[in-house]
């Protein structure tokens, strides 16, 4: 079964480059307890992890002891800095998911936290709780069935009933494609999991997601992450793995499957690490969530400035609850975090969010292929050439195409400076989108020997 | 014998249809199998690894010269077998109980095979119970552990101590990586060493298996 588009996106909500900048946006989105996002200014999001540690019945009282630690010292923080609002984003481990009850009773934990702060202070608060996407167990990986479904599901569910406000993902569907077909650099490969078969996986996925929010109608059907595919990329590239201009251009096109979630009903924000969360503003007009330079506790990134030019949130991705000299590190990166957002609010108080905005921006944009795709104009660019386009594959290859010639040009205005090797892959990639076949059904076809053993055609309906 | 340059190049370029065809002309003029081996599939192979570690290649590179590689294997092996020789050293290889991140993990089984190893890639996701099986049904000379979960790194020391008592930690050398992983908590729980990239981690295997 393929599942169709509750609705389709045929232009942008933002088409003009001064109105697509930090902590606004056409569509802002209340959630939680009184905080609204995308309404003038930037939340911290912060996200944060256990230090290293078996999860098991035996150690579970040690795992909820740290979730109070860290919610309680993050909220402390954010309360001595008076941040306006603030999401705590509970990333659950497989563990907490292959047990839902376990990722439902830290949701309990950490919401009480929030009601607490909310009541005694006044704290506009949410809660975004992502469970792990376990569906890639087996090889090849049934999406639609089977336990580990199931199981994902029943720990939606829950999360739901204990208290998230925003549930999100970051689904894997046809990363059993694109890992091999990446680390290959096989370009059709590429485009066959990111334009044919994830989007396939999104729109069913989400549809499932969005009918659990619906049945709790105080939650939100936030939205997905590319991340464990253009954050692969992006960072084997940083290991010097991966050609930069292949993460580039695997980051636009895999804005085509992120969207698929809003296109079955997801309201935003976007996850984090969705690098891909402008183009998601531009298309929807919803609210989106970025990290970069704070989240170098989880990742190195070349995108630390540029990736907050947009953001509605902005997060730290993942920190573990170890000691620092200054106290334990989730409540030292929920200071960072709320002086980013600080700076970002005062900028928009005084009038000068886009003069901010724009020095964000020109302080990476040339650097790296990466952050060249991710300007204000250059999101415009993927973001039309997507919506130009009717079907998710003919959308991805428009990505891959404005994304190859927007670091074409930064070469050729000498504003971009790429290696002989680089420029080699740019010049592949650019013949690689030019020998796709026009129809889908002709690239399933001529991939089928190749990759046909790795993915379960019925979960993708095909 | 001298190197056979059309294998050589086809590995080095990560043709594996020249490789099949280079590997096939060689065994009908009467080339052994071992020889085409030593003499021009592993130098190719070094080559390769020696591109990568200065940046001139990518996984991609090096990924399609393993496959290359491997092609041409599959026409040498059966007459290896059928003459009693052996690949020189089996290794072990998986991401750990409770993680299911492969990445790493697959570069760096690819860059052990490519150097000449008989690698048995366990999956990810791999219990102790299994990695004690492995150990036992293969006997391989080294077992390597991923993990990319800080939450899963504790599975290593549980697998080295699984291995302990089955009596079978003294038969082999076990090799730890990962992002979260550090060469000190490769000391504590027991490891053997600990590479932070693959291209090291090959490096490692050499190391221990010539200090063996």
């Amino acid at each position: 079964m393929i599942v169709e588009a509750t609705r389709k996106f045929t232009s942008l909500a933002i088409s003009n480059q001064d109105q697509l900048l930090f902590g606004t946006c056409p569509h802002p989105l209340a959630c939680g307890l009184g905080l609204t996002l995308g309404a003038g200014q930037v939340f911290p999001e912060v996200n944060f992890t256990l230090p290293p540690m078996s999860i098991t019945a035996a150690t579970w009282s040690d795992v909820t002891a740290h979730y109070e630690e860290m919610a309680a010292q993050i909220l402390r923080r954010a309360v001595a800095l008076a941040v306006p609002g603030i999401v705590l984003e509970f990333e659950l481990l497989p563990a907490m998911t292959d047990e839902p009850e376990w990722g439902a009773e830290v949701t309990a934990i950490l919401k009480r936290h929030l009601r607490a702060a909310h009541q005694k202070h006044h704290l506009p608060c949410a809660l975004r709780v992502t469970p792990t996407d376990i569906r890639d167990q087996q090889k090849p990986p049934l999406l639609r069935t089977g336990e580990p479904w199931h199981r994902l599901r029943r720990s939606l569910e829950l999360c739901a009933q204990a208290g998230a406000d925003i549930l999100s993902i970051e689904s894997v569907g046809s990363k059993e494609v694109h890992d091999k077909a990446l680390m290959f650099g096989d370009f059709p490969g590429i485009v066959f999991a990111l334009g044919v078969l994830a989007p396939r996986d999104m729109a069913w996925l989400w549809s499932e997601i969005v009918a659990i929010c619906s049945a709790h109608p105080d939650v939100i059907p936030g939205a997905d992450s590319a991340c464990g595919f253009a954050n692969t990329a992006m960072q084997l590239a940083h290991q010097k793995m991966l050609p930069e201009v292949l993460a580039a251009v695997v980051r636009a096109m895999s804005a085509v499957r992120s969207l698929a979630a809003f296109e079955q009903g997801a309201l935003g924000p976007s996850k984090d690490c969705a690098y891909e969360g402008p183009v998601m503003k531009a298309i929807t007009g919803m609210p989106i969530s970025m990290e970069g330079k704070s989240a170098a506790c989880a990742h190195f990134s070349p995108l630390g400035n540029i990736a907050a030019a947009m953001c509605d949130l902005w997060s730290n991705e993942s920190v573990q609850n170890v000691r620092l000299l200054s106290g334990n590190a989730p409540e030292a990166f929920t200071e960072i975090l709320a002086y980013d957002c600080r700076l970002m609010n005062a900028a928009t108080a005084a009038g000068g969010a886009l003069a901010l905005r724009d020095w964000m921006t020109a302080s990476d944009e040339w650097l790296s292929p990466q952050a060249a795709v991710l300007s204000p104009a250059a999101t415009l660019r993927i973001a039309a050439a997507i919506v130009a386009e009717e079907t998710p594959y003919r959308q991805t290859i428009a990505a891959g195409r404005a994304a190859a010639d927007l670091l074409k040009e930064g070469v050729t205005a000498e504003k971009l400076h790429l290696s002989r090797k680089e420029q080699q892959w740019l010049t592949r990639i650019e013949s690689g989108l030019d020998e796709l076949p026009t129809e889908e059904a002709a690239l399933i076809a001529a991939l089928e020997e190749q990759y046909g053993s790795l993915y379960d055609k019925s979960s993708y309906g095909l | 014998m001298a190197q056979n340059q059309d294998l050589y190049d086809a590995i080095l370029n990560g043709d594996a249809k020249k490789a099949h065809a280079a590997t096939e002309a060689a065994l009908a003029a009467g080339v052994q199998p071992m020889a085409l081996i030593q003499e021009s599939m592993v130098p190719a192979m070094d080559e390769v690894g020696r591109l990568f570690e200065c940046e001139e290649y990518f996984v991609p590179e090096l990924l399609l010269a393993g496959r290359a590689m491997k092609g041409a294997m599959e026409l040498l092996k059966p007459l290896l077998t059928a003459s009693g020789q052996k690949m020189a050293v089996r290794v072990v290889i998986g991401t750990v109980k409770g993680d299911l991140h492969d990445i790493g993990k697959n570069i760096v089984a690819s860059m052990l095979e490519g150097s000449g190893f008989e690698v048995i890639d366990l999956g990810t996701d791999v219990s102790p119970e299994n990695f004690v099986a492995a150990v036992e049904q293969r006997k391989p000379h080294v077992v390597c552990m991923s993990a990319l979960l800080t939450v899963t790194m504790p599975a290593m020391k549980l697998t080295i101590d699984a291995l302990q008592t089955a009596g079978l930690r003294t038969q082999v050398k076990v090799l730890i990586g990962g992002a979260p992983v550090t060469h000190q908590y490769a000391k504590e729980i027991g490891a053997d060493g600990y590479s932070e990239n693959a291209s090291g981690a090959v490096g490692l295997v050499k190391n221990l298996l010539a200090e063996a």
